[in-house]
This record gives C-alpha cells, structure tokens and sequence, in this order.
C-alpha cells in the first residue's frame, strides 16, 4: 500500500508504534465487553479485575506518548508521517478514556451486583456490542487508512445516541412507579451514559483517521 | 503581495538535455521560496537563470520568460550586468575576495562598477555588515583579510556584499550546506530578516531549512516543477503524491 521509507528503521519504528497502538485499542476493546459482561452475569470477580486493567491502560498510554515524542524529535516526520504521530498521539489520549470509562462501568456493575436485578439487562449489552463494534472498526480505519470506514463509524455514533435515549426514557418510568428503584435505577443510567461517551471517542477516533487519510479536518462538521 | 518575479514557460536545454520543462512560477515580493528537489532535479538550473548565469554556457538554451517586474530579463535590449545588480546571488561555498580585506569585500560590487566617495563607503560597509548581524563580530578588524574570518561568518561577508549593492532580489545557492549548524541557524535567522527588504529565492538539499525558513516551497522533479504552494501546508499535506513521498524520504 505505502512506498517504504529510504531508512528503514523509521519504517521500523512507524510500525511498532501502530502494532502498539493496535495492542492498547484490542485491550480497551475487550474490556468494553467485559465490563458490562460483569453487570450482566453478575460477576464481581470480572468486574475488578477490569478495575485493575485499567492502570495497565494507563502505562501503556504513557509509553506511547513517549515513544511519538521520541519520533517527533529524531525524525522529524513530515506529510502523512507527520500527521500519522501527531494522530497516534491524540488516538491514546481516546483509548485511555475509554478504559477509564470501562472501569467506571465495572465499578457501578460491583455495586449493582450486591443488590436483586432491576430488570433483565437487554438494551445496555446491545449498546455495549454497538460501541465495541465502532471502536473496532474505528482502529481498523486507521490501520487500513479506510477513511470510508471512519465514515460509517461516525455515522453510527447516532445510533448509540438514540439507545441511550431510549435507556433513559425506560429507567425513568421504573423510578416514577417506585422510588425504592431510583439508587439502582440511576447506576444502570450511568453506565448507559458511559457507553455513550465511549462512542463518542470512537466518533473522535474515526474523525481523527479521516484526517489522516484526506488530511481534511471533518471535527465538529458532521451532525 | 504583489509578483516580483515571474517565470512563464521556462524551458532550459543544455544541448539535448531538457534540465527545466515548462516551468511556470509566480515569486511574491518581500517573500522566501525555497525549491527543493533530489540532486540533478533542475532547481539549480532554474536559480541560476534568474540572473543570467547560463549566459556563459555555450551549449545552454533558455525560452520562455523571466519577468522582474516589468522587465523580461532575457530581452534583447537586456543588460546582463543590469539584471545582476537587481538579483544578486549567493552560493554554496563562502566565496569572498581571498586577496581583499573584509572591508573592500563588502563594497567589491562599486569598485567593480565605478567610484564611491570614502563617506559613502563607510557607511555602505556598516549598514551593509549590520544587516547580516556581523558587525558587531568584524567592527574592530575591518582592514584584515576576510579569509581570517571563520566559514558561518564569510558566508555572512559575502551575503553583506551582496546587499551591498542594495538588489531586489537575491538568489541563495545552498547558502548554509559548507556551513555548522550554529552558523547554519544564524544565516537561516538572517534570511528570515532579509525578507523584509528583499524578495528571496534559496535552493537546499536540507527539507527541515526549506520548512523552517520558506513561505513557500516549490518541489522540482526530473526537471518538472511537480508541486508549488505554502510551506506548511507542502510539509504537512500536500497535494500530489510524489510530493508527500519526497518530503516523507520515501524517494529512492
């Protein structure tokens, strides 16, 4: 796909700072659909050690950054080098987040799980799937340079919109009819409203890859 | 910014190599291009026509116009010596005078063309050394030779020489490439005031000086000029892909 580089240690360098952004964005992955696995099965156990995965996040956003301003200084990367580090940059900065939001998710999923159920968990694992398909295909854009994909990611950003929405509404009326349920009620909102944001970054991921490709700035211009 | 320079349709031959095709470039006034390119790409060739320097060359054919203002500079009526006194040049290696002091150097340009009263001269030679920042460095040594003077500070001698003559343009071969990086830095700093006076043109091997020193960059390819346009946005994103490859060092 991309003329090599006359050094190919830069060439070197370019690709394991892609397979190491590509490692950190698998990790969060999982750990979106093993946070709110922890919710649905009720498992505790799942739900810390998810807690624990996030200082593991953490570090490896660390070591990124490193490694980018390592290049940045060395290199002194231009064109769609430039705009590749510059993007690796802010991509972590979205992945990290995103783990963040996930141990949210795991630690109202730990409270969750000392009391009786609400109600049969339907609509949040169908966003969880929703948001962790979007964060997958928004890394596969950017490994691909698929703008075209990054595309239909920010438009299904609406989708976990409107889920989000429809959560809302439903809770409501479990707290209208019984306010014994509003504790739960309001924790099962939060982590709906988690989902959301963690879209949103993968909405950022995806816009961020579109710039990459066209090196046009779409931020802030689709609705 | 109104166009100083305008070259419409250049073509260069040196026998039966075509070194410059069709090229057509608009330079503004008061502004810094920088013509990059790999080796044997013409942008050499095109600096060098801006002032008549093919002249010289027996077998070298230039078509196509060269406007400085409103002066087609390869018109007939055309005095070579006129036009270089408009567009002085600068070149890779530092060139001052090896048998002059620092002094005569700065104002070699009117002895060569004619006489210049001793008040004038001094103040030529100072405001002319202020303006390259070297004359803090030389003030109390002006009569020594000007090979005594290390590399960064000849190329700013013969950069002092040049406005000397107070041109409109001045063309820079590689002017920093023989040069440390300190004293690359301070011609780099230099032509960055310069620019207020005079409209400049710098070839250089070095991507990083194109980018730190050019409003606009000008990429040449096997004789064709592939790419012109900001500076920034040619290093950051640029519109044609043999461009990107280039300033990427995916040429090879």
């Amino acid at each position: 796909m991309e003329r090599e580089h006359i050094s190919a240690i830069f060439d070197q360098e370019l690709n394991d700072l892609r397979t190491r952004i590509l490692a950190m964005g698998g990790k969060v992955e999982m750990m979106i659909s093993e946070s709110v696995s922890s919710l649905v099965n009720r498992d505790s156990a799942l739900a810390e050690r998810i807690i624990a995965l996030d200082h593991e996040i953490n570090t490896l956003e660390v070591t990124v950054d490193e490694k980018c301003l390592e290049l940045l200084a060395l290199r002194q990367p231009a064109g769609r080098d430039l705009r590749f580090i510059t993007l690796a940059l802010k991509i972590v900065t979205d992945l990290e987040r995103i783990g963040d939001q996930c141990a949210n998710i795991a630690k109202r999923a730990r409270e969750l799980n000392d009391e009786p159920p609400l109600k049969p968990y339907i609509d949040i694992p169908r966003m969880a799937h929703w948001t962790e398909t979007m964060l997958k295909e928004a890394l596969d854009a950017f490994v691909r340079g698929d703008d075209e994909l990054a595309i239909k990611v920010c438009k299904d950003d609406s989708f976990v919109d409107e889920l989000n929405m429809q959560i809302q509404r439903e809770l409501l009326t479990f707290m209208i009819e019984d306010p014994a349920t509003i504790s739960r009620a309001l924790k099962l909102n939060y982590i709906s409203k988690y989902l959301e944001r963690i879209a949103d970054h993968a909405t950022n991921i995806a816009e961020m890859v579109i710039f990459m490709v066209k090196g046009k700035d779409i931020r802030h211009t689709i609705a | 910014m109104s166009t100083k320079l305008k070259l419409d349709h250049l073509n260069i031959h040196f026998g039966a190599n075509h070194a410059v095709k069709d090229t057509s470039m608009d330079i503004a006034e008061n502004s810094v291009t920088a013509i990059i390119g790999p080796s044997g790409c013409g942008k050499s060739t095109v600096l060098r026509s801006i002032n008549r320097m093919h002249d010289m060359t027996p077998a070298a054919r230039v078509t196509g116009r060269i406007m400085l203002d409103d002066t087609d500079i390869y018109d007939r009526s055309v005095d070579p010596v006129a036009i270089r006194r408009r567009v002085g040049m600068v070149f890779q290696k530092p060139n001052p005078f090896p048998a002059m002091s620092i002094y005569d150097n700065v104002i070699a340009g009117y002895k060569l063309n004619g006489v210049l009263k001793r008040g004038d001269a001094d103040e030529i030679v100072e405001s002319s050394l202020k303006r390259v920042a070297l004359w803090d460095e030389v003030k109390d040594r002006l009569r020594q030779s000007a090979v005594e003077l290390s590399g960064g500070q000849q190329q700013r001698l013969c950069i002092a020489r040049t406005v000397a003559v107070k041109p409109e343009v001045i063309l820079m071969d590689e002017p920093a490439s023989a040069l440390d990086p300190i004293s690359t830095l301070k011609i780099e700093e230099l032509i960055e005031e310069l620019k207020e006076r005079y409209t400049i043109v710098i070839v250089t091997h070095n991507m990083q000086q194109a980018a730190r020193v050019s409003d606009v960059t000008a990429f040449f390819y096997i004789g064709e000029l592939i790419e012109m346009g900001e500076t920034r946005k040619i290093f950051t994103n640029p519109e044609k892909k043999q461009t990107e490859d280039y300033i990427t060092g995916r040429f090879g």
